[in-house]
């Protein structure tokens, strides 16, 4: 999907600031020029597109009172398939990608406490057999940055 | 920390804003809330930090940041803090943070760095390295997501 300039001009003006006002499409439509139906269907079609991940809220974990880590395990390229989706069934787990180097599998982790963390962790190492874990809970947060210049 | 009704607009809001004129007026009826309360509520965890970002989430790849590297770097623990800022300043670097380091990892800062390809982000690792003397480094790029989702808070 090509994006014209005021799909572009949308984006920037949803991508931070979505209006908490009782008709949000309608003030954005006023900001851009066009109806409100048109602001609509545009967003629906970035939407449908995949250009649009979602549309809502991005919440601070630790401000819900969430704690999250970062975990790289070494996992043997003939086990990499069955590892996944043993990953891939924790919904904590939100990321959790391949990445060139002897730590191959990395994943972020998020859970209600540390305790849970520790459960999770020891489960996993349990069920895929792997021994070489890393786990790496942020202790600073220097940036976090989720808004991109179109 | 969070009532039941703010634990149940954060279930809403978790997922996507209805695609219809009056989106809140919508999710307040289901929720048994006027419109106005909801925005309100809204609106003060926005004010609170609880919401960190309100609106569009984007796959970048399709906007031309085609390619990121998490880079990890040896930096001494009493530089940290200093190195830190100086890196976070990067229009380039998205993400930088702290972490331990462990028998076997030295690495104590975490950056992801975005560019158009690998190269520009080795380019650029190189250019923050030289800007805070920090040397010891690697660039770690994906080579597979194999899972990609959006977290659900409050499920159970």
């Amino acid at each position: 999907m090509q994006l014209d300039r005021i799909d572009k001009q949308i984006l920037e003006l949803i991508q931070t600031n979505f209006p908490v006002v009782s008709k949000p499409y309608k003030l954005i439509a006023e900001k851009v020029g066009l109806e409100e139906a048109e602001v609509i269907n545009r967003i629906k079609k970035m939407r449908q597109a995949g250009i649009i991940r979602r549309l809502g809220g991005l919440f601070d974990s630790r401000k819900m009172g969430y704690v999250g880590t970062l975990c790289a395990m070494k996992v043997p390229p003939q086990d990499i398939e069955k590892v996944a989706g043993i990953i891939a069934e924790y919904p904590g787990i939100t990321h959790n990608y391949l990445r060139d180097h002897e730590y191959n599998m990395w994943f972020t982790l998020l859970a209600e406490s540390e305790q849970k963390i520790e459960l999770i962790l020891n489960d996993i190492l349990s069920r895929t057999g792997i021994t070489q874990i890393l786990n790496l809970p942020s202790q600073k947060v220097f940036k976090v940055r989720v808004k991109f210049d179109l | 920390m969070l009532n039941k009704l703010e634990k149940q607009i954060i279930r809403e809001l978790q997922t996507d804003i209805p695609l219809v004129p009056e989106p809140y007026r919508l999710i307040a009826e289901k929720l048994g809330i006027s419109e106005q309360e909801l925005m309100d509520i809204i609106t003060k965890m926005i004010d609170r930090g609880i919401i960190r970002r309100f609106g569009a989430a984007l796959r970048h790849q399709d906007l031309g940041f085609v390619a990121n590297a998490m880079v990890v770097w040896e930096v001494p623990e009493a530089k940290i803090s200093e190195v830190g800022q100086k890196m976070a300043e990067f229009k380039e670097v998205t993400h930088c943070y702290q972490r331990p380091s462990r028998p076997g990892w030295p690495y104590t800062l975490f950056t992801v760095v975005h560019g158009l390809n690998k190269d520009e982000c080795r380019e650029k690792a190189q250019v923050i390295a030289g800007a805070t003397g920090i040397h010891k480094y690697e660039l770690i790029f994906s080579t597979k997501e194999l899972k990609k989702s959006s977290m659900k808070y409050f499920i159970d």
